[in-house]
């Protein structure tokens, strides 16, 4: 077991190698940020149950272990057809070996500056006046010791910057790939989203792991949204049994725009998902939907929070879980309600379909409503699957396991036909046959 | 042929005893109406038929196709050619009524030894069988009866009725809710499924339905027994008289 103080010791002589490794950068804006990330995580330390927002989940399978840190792309642990199953048609690609963005296995760089992508790495050397103003804005590095974490060690990830009035036709994939060429490393993935005035975009981040091996997948992503401007941004997460992952996404909202956030989690030890979306701004409209797969002694655990600032804006919310074994799942919706929010319409449901008698949900909506004239609904179910519609199905010829696996498949498929892009749905309906085999 | 054989049926639901002792018998090509006032077990028959879990046998058998219906699994009674039209159609959300219908007979047909169709030909199958019901294409691409007017389940349960052919179809009070046309459209459906291979056991509550679907055998179940058969007849007569007519004999018999 590893005590706050070996852990903060830990990251900071991992810290220490960084540095050493960045040559000539130590001096920009960007190092400031990372050494004073470091410093706060030192300050918070990990988590504990004795926190609200960590209660329900134990992160003590992360905090006891000394995770190295990965700093330079590697891609001798990868091959082309690893990564095939889960490239979306199409899309323009940014892939990351574990962690690091790939040149080589990336949609070519010509193509992608046309299309408004680049690493951020790159992104980072440029250091235009976009970045300087919005990476770090919305996570801070304050929220949490991860997302310090995040911050201490950020060098890649994907940043995209959509002009005004462009609308994408095809999507932008970031592809976080984990390999398994190393053991009890970890990433720190940072995406950076700048949607401009009225620009519309489709956005996919995968995270997959190839190996059984223990690693820690710690993103940040960061989405401005500007007024009239439309995104999509899906998160399909099916990574090692054995790792850990814990994703960040905070969302800005400008006036009359639209979001929708459609989150799967289907694969890892322990999948943390952190959504904030800030609809500071009036007529906005935000959907955030999710469908969590847990089986054996998986944690999944997302925590979702909407922040009604401004009036006549619209939230949807629709989380799902389908838990087998002895996995348990963990919902917690906030919905905020400012003073000033007047006319706000929202509305949560989470459902939760429990296949075995040892799998357990904790749900907790959670509203705060400060304004009087808003509309504000919420709902959590949790059950088994229906015995009439089993008896119905089996009544016309169709045996007991089948008769599950099509009611299973047709719950989750409620979250999986609102995605936008029939590639990932079909990439996602896989897993769920193949979950139910 | 001797299609089903029940003999001294007795079966409860959580300890109560509903069903006191029945005895049917239905060959291929007959039509049997079962007629009774509410709570006198036509639902619960229906549903031991089908082998719905929450009825317990405690005495008696019944013999499908010679062979013991009491141990097969509902699946397997429905691959032996059984089916029950509910009379509560079940809404199943999220899973797509041709997908439904092509995973039920195809089950079936696997069991039969006959090769599964795929969409298309599935597809061609389906449209020749909705037009037997009037129903509109559209039903097909629709989650199974989500949404579906009382009439529309009844019809979505003759069709699937019609796709499945079976050999023993029992309607379980499949006129309940149902308009002039609706009933109409229903029995003529069920009329163009009758061959002399088949047999169909009417489940109702009036006299109505069998003015369309016209029974060779008439049976009143009144408190869980079968107290008078007869022919198409009887069920006029009940119509006229009442079920208090019947009850009133039997007791003048005891």
């Amino acid at each position: 077991m590893q005590t706050i103080a070996q852990n903060i010791r830990w990251y900071r002589s991992q810290f220490d190698e960084f540095e050493k490794s960045l040559n000539g950068e130590k001096t920009n804006y960007i190092h400031t940020l990372r050494r004073d990330a470091i410093q706060r995580f030192s300050e918070l330390g990990f988590p504990t149950n004795r926190q609200e927002d960590w209660r329900f989940i134990n992160i003590a399978p992360i905090t006891s272990k000394e995770f190295k840190p990965v700093f330079r792309y590697d891609s001798k642990g990868i091959k082309k057809q690893d990564l095939q199953k889960y490239l979306i048609d199409k899309a323009i690609q940014l892939v990351f070996i574990d962690g690091m963005f790939s040149p080589e296995y990336s949609t070519n760089n010509a193509a992608a500056q046309k299309s408004y992508t680049d690493s951020l790495s790159a992104a980072l050397i440029k250091n235009t006046v976009e970045i300087k103003s919005n990476l770090g804005r919305q996570v801070t590095g304050t929220e949490n010791a991860f997302t310090a974490l995040n911050a201490a060690f950020l060098q890649d990830g994907a940043y995209v910057s959509i002009p005004a009035g462009v609308k994408l036709e095809h999507p932008i994939q970031f592809l976080f790939v984990a390999t398994d060429s190393q053991n009890i490393y970890t990433t720190q993935p940072r995406n950076l989203v700048v949607v401009n005035t009225d620009a519309q975009l489709n956005i996919i981040e995968t995270y997959v792991g190839l190996g059984e091996n223990t690693y820690l997948t710690n993103s940040v992503s960061e989405v401005f949204i500007a007024e009239g401007a439309k995104v999509e941004y899906d998160k399909f997460q099916i990574e090692s049994p054995n790792s850990y992952h814990i994703g960040t996404l905070n969302i800005k909202m400008g006036n009359s725009s639209q979001f929708i956030s459609n989150a799967f989690s289907f694969g890892g030890a322990i999948v943390r998902n952190n959504i904030t979306a800030m609809l500071d701004a009036e007529g906005s409209e935000c959907t955030l939907n999710g469908l969590s797969l847990g089986k054996g002694q998986q944690i999944v655990d997302n925590h979702t929070a909407i922040d009604h600032a401004k009036p006549n804006c619209q939230s949807h919310e629709l989380y799902k879980a389908i838990l087998d074994g002895e996995s348990r799942g963990i919902f917690n919706g906030k919905i905020f309600v400012r003073k000033d929010a007047q006319k706000t319409d929202a509305k949560q449901t989470n459902r939760t379909l429990l296949l075995s008698d040892n799998a357990t949900i904790n749900a907790k909506p959670q509203l705060e409503i400060f304004a009087d004239d808003v509309k504000c609904t919420h709902g959590a179910t949790i059950g088994q699957l229906d015995a009439d519609q089993l008896f119905y199905l089996r009544s016309r010829g169709i045996d007991l396991s089948s008769a599950r696996a099509i009611l299973t498949t047709a719950f989750a498929g409620d979250v999986i036909n609102r995605v936008r892009i029939e590639s990932l749905r079909n990439q996602l309906d896989q897993v769920i046959q193949e979950s139910l085999l | 042929m001797n299609l089903l054989e029940i003999r001294n049926l007795h079966a409860s639901v959580q300890g109560n005893e509903i069903l006191h002792g029945i005895d049917l018998t239905v060959k291929a090509g007959e039509i049997h109406a079962i007629m009774g006032p509410n709570g006198s077990g036509k639902s619960t028959l229906a549903g031991v038929l089908a082998g719905k879990e929450a009825y317990n046998i405690t005495e008696g058998e019944i013999n499908y196709l010679g062979v013991n219906l009491l141990d097969m699994d509902p699946e397997e009674r429905a691959r032996e050619g059984l089916f029950l039209a509910f009379q509560y159609p079940v809404e199943i959300p999220g899973v797509n009524n041709t997908y439904f219908l092509k995973a039920a007979l195809n089950a079936i047909r696997k069991h039969k030894g006959l090769d599964e169709l795929d969409a298309i030909d599935f597809l061609a199958h389906i449209k020749k069988k909705i037009k037997l019901v009037e129903m509109d294409e559209s039903f097909l691409s629709r989650p199974v009866n989500e949404g579906f007017s009382g009439g529309e389940k009844k019809r979505n349960e003759i069709l699937q009725m019609a796709v499945l052919e079976p050999k023993l179809s029992i309607l379980d009070e499949t006129d309940s809710g149902l308009d002039i046309d609706a009933l109409r459209i229903v029995s003529e459906g069920v009329n163009k499924l009758r061959s002399n291979n088949n047999a169909t056991v009417v489940v109702t509550h009036y006299q109505r339905l069998l003015n369309y679907i016209v029974p060779d055998y008439v049976h009143v179940l009144v408190d869980g027994r079968i107290v008078k058969s007869g022919g198409k007849d009887l069920a006029l007569k009940l119509e006229e008289l009442g079920y208090d007519w019947v009850r009133e004999e039997v007791v003048q018999t005891v």
